[in-house]
């Protein structure tokens, strides 16, 4: 399943490229894209585990960028 | 400017005419702010004032590399700039307290307020490119009036089935695919194609949702819903062109993820080997958080997706919708051109091209037209269109197949075929070697002359291919004709090889056969009008189709679209490729190189923490404005004109 999410206060370039690389090692994920211009993060992953996939990543955004949210 | 931006830019402005204020005393006084003081604890009237500047401007700074540290994120930008402005003070102090001038206060800050000087910039530059791209977006519609129950009601476009009636009133925006079923109307399509003509439409002429109605109001028949509709599908499209990532983009992201590990660990080795060989910490430690300042890489890793943001952007301000960058990269080293015929190097739609002889014209035209009036094949239409008036509507019509019409009236009879239909009634008459499609006329048996209808060349067409040729492109050209015919229109069109007796399923055979004999960095592009065709558009390195407009199909299985129904958006697409890998290859070395630089100049000393970071800020002030130059209204212009330099 692919889905695209908004990202808020998404502020530093280098940061939306280190989240690309932190969601992309989550199990589960086949693909992931984090375009710091448009703001946006999609995420092909796993139908089933999608929603866990999602808090997961999440997290690790946090982690990266403590001011930014995703948009679910 | 938004109001964040607005305070951001405030109190950078407030701390940099502070810390000037600050540094010109200081420098301009004799021995110092320390020196005016005097005495063993001097040095602290400068740090006290320095440090005000510092957390005034660099609060929010700390807080994060606070927050980094306690996450566990050690190589975060804010900490290293924290690291290197904190290093700064701490060596001021250190010599200030040993006794000396103290030197480095000003330092430390001016590194400090010069990155919030980068990250406002780059912050306000991402924000007008992004604005740039919603400016697209407005061609959304926001409501619909659906006509229910003889009343007009205004609901959410994506309410709205197919099949009901909405009204659109002058000024407002088509929120829907659709047959015009009552009134007459010019819409602009600007929004949609670049075109900045208006289209007259009338009674039974498809509208497309994003236009706008100008003059009166309109019923529209609803032939989609909203999230069919061709104003979703680009909305879609652009939304997600920045997920397909281009070669470069990764390089970037690559090169970054080993950047600033390299770069701290750099900084580790040059504060602690040549420091205990020498013994001089200070300068080795100094020279060590010089490098810290250039350790984000945050110019390259903006600026190339902002320049490709950008080409992808004014390519859409030209009615052309690239899919992604990979896509635009891609199409600078395209070098192959194949064109299906029909509908894509002409127009698509027959017309009498010859009549001869030509002094008989009227009386020809006027019989062929009488034969064929009872046909709908698009010869025949052609020739009423050539005709343009009335026909004697009292003939009987006898169609022979293979052959053409017999009409007769009175005992007078006409004959409109081919050359077959002419050796039946044993009519004499003068062959015609034309490209296309003959009909030979006669009248009661006597041979009065010959049409020649054939598919018309778009206007274009030549100028185009031309263009590419210049550019160093090969062009093919595809069609279902014969070998003669295509010759012909190939010759026209100046293409510089043609594949013709093609049936429609190895029109894909052919692309792949060329897709097999190219090279690795060879790039083919196929060009269709998206009519059944999507196969091929889908196979090709890059599918361009045209008239996207009302095409979903089309629009899907290419990977350009050409929004207006004219080939010169192609080279256009070319020049704005070009363009963008220029400024992106200039953006990657010129970044990079002054980064090395820096580097360089300051492991042996000559470059202080005050030209690393103006370097740093500078470099990517300079790649954002270089960025923004292909998005701009001037490089649009001339993208839309310039003949090719190269």
């Amino acid at each position: 399943m692919k889905k695209t999410f908004r990202m808020q206060d998404l502020d530093c370039a280098n940061c939306a490229a280190k989240m690309e690389r932190a969601v992309a090692s989550i199990d589960g994920v086949q693909n992931v894209s984090v375009s710091f211009v448009m703001q946006r993060m999609t995420v092909e992953a796993d139908e089933e585990r999608f929603d866990e996939i999602m808090k997961e990543a999440a997290k690790k955004c946090r982690r990266i960028e403590p001011d930014c949210r995703i948009v679910l | 400017m938004s109001r964040k931006q607005k305070n951001e830019l405030i109190r950078i402005v407030c701390c940099l005419v502070a810390f000037l204020v600050l540094l010109v005393t200081d420098k301009c006084l004799s021995g110092g702010l320390a020196g005016a003081v005097g005495g063993k604890y001097g040095w602290l009237l400068p740090f006290a004032l320095y440090l005000a500047v510092y957390i005034a401007i660099g609060y929010d700074v700390l807080w994060r590399a606070f927050r980094g540290i306690l996450r566990g994120q050690m190589l975060d930008e804010n900490f290293l700039m924290c690291i290197a402005t904190l290093g700064a003070f701490a060596l001021a102090i250190y010599t200030g307290a040993s006794g000396l001038a103290p030197e480095g206060f000003d330092e430390g800050c001016a590194v400090l307020i010069f990155y919030q000087v980068g990250e406002f910039f780059q912050d306000y530059a991402t924000g007008r490119s992004r604005r740039s791209i919603s400016a697209l977006m407005d061609i959304r519609p926001d409501t619909a009036h659906v006509v229910r129950e003889g009343v007009a009601v205004t609901v959410d476009p994506a309410e709205v089935q197919p099949g009901e009636i909405i009204s659109v009133l002058p000024g407002e925006k088509v929120p829907l695919d659709g047959v015009v079923t009552k009134g007459a109307s010019s819409l602009d399509t600007r929004a949609l194609t670049g075109e900045s003509l208006p289209r007259e439409i009338s009674e039974g002429d498809a509208v497309v949702s994003g236009s706008v109605n100008v003059t009166s109001a309109l019923e529209v028949r609803v032939e989609k819903a909203f999230y069919d509709s061709t104003v979703s599908k680009i909305l879609d499209l652009v939304e997600n062109a920045a997920e397909q990532k281009s070669k470069a983009e990764n390089f970037i992201t690559k090169f970054a993820r080993w950047y600033t590990p390299a770069v701290v660990a750099a900084a580790l080795l040059l504060a602690v080997i040549p420091g205990a060989v020498t013994g001089d910490w200070q300068e080795w430690v100094y020279r060590a958080l010089s490098f810290l300042v250039v350790s984000c890489p945050c110019a390259l890793v903006i600026s190339v997706p902002l320049t490709f943001f950008a080409g992808i952007g004014a390519a859409s301000k030209l009615g052309i919708l690239i899919k992604g960058s990979n896509y635009l990269e891609k199409f600078d080293k395209a070098n192959t051109f194949v064109f299906d015929k029909t509908g894509t190097l002409t127009k698509g739609n027959f017309a009498v091209v010859k009549v001869s002889p030509e002094s008989d014209r009227e009386r020809i035209l006027a019989l062929a037209a009488t034969a064929e009036r009872g046909s709908s094949h698009p010869i025949a239409r052609s020739v009423a269109a050539a005709y343009g008036k009335e026909t004697h509507a009292d003939y009987t019509l006898t169609n022979r197949a293979g052959e053409g019409v017999v009409a007769e009236k009175d005992g007078s009879r006409i004959l409109a075929g081919n050359e077959k239909l002419m050796r039946a009634f044993g009519v004499e008459f003068i062959p015609e070697d034309g490209a296309g499609t003959v009909i030979y006329v006669a009248e009661n048996g006597a041979f009065v002359g010959s049409l020649l209808v054939a598919d018309e060349l778009r206007s274009e067409t030549a100028e185009v291919v031309g263009e590419l040729n210049a550019m160093g492109c090969r062009t093919v050209m595809l069609t279902g004709d014969n070998e003669r015919i295509a010759a012909n229109i190939a010759g026209k069109a100046g293409v510089t090889d043609f594949k013709a007796s093609l049936l429609p399923q190895d029109k894909v055979a052919e692309v792949e056969k060329a897709l097999a004999a190219q090279g690795k960095k060879d790039v083919l592009c196929f060009v269709g009008d998206g009519i059944n065709d999507a196969p091929v558009l889908m196979r090709s390195d890059i599918g361009i189709a045209m008239g996207g407009v009302g095409s979903d199909a089309a629009i899907e299985a290419s990977d350009i679209v050409l929004m207006r129904d004219d080939l010169k958006g192609i080279p256009v697409a070319k020049r704005i490729a070009r363009k963008t890998m220029c400024v992106v290859y200039e953006n990657i070395w010129f970044s990079i190189l002054v980064k090395v630089a820096i580097l360089i100049l300051s492991a042996v000393g000559i470059a202080g923490m005050w030209l690393a970071v103006f370097g740093d800020v500078g470099v990517a002030v300079i790649a954002i404005l270089n960025a923004m130059r292909v998005g701009s209204r001037r490089s649009v212009e001339r993208a839309k004109r310039a003949k090719p330099a190269f």
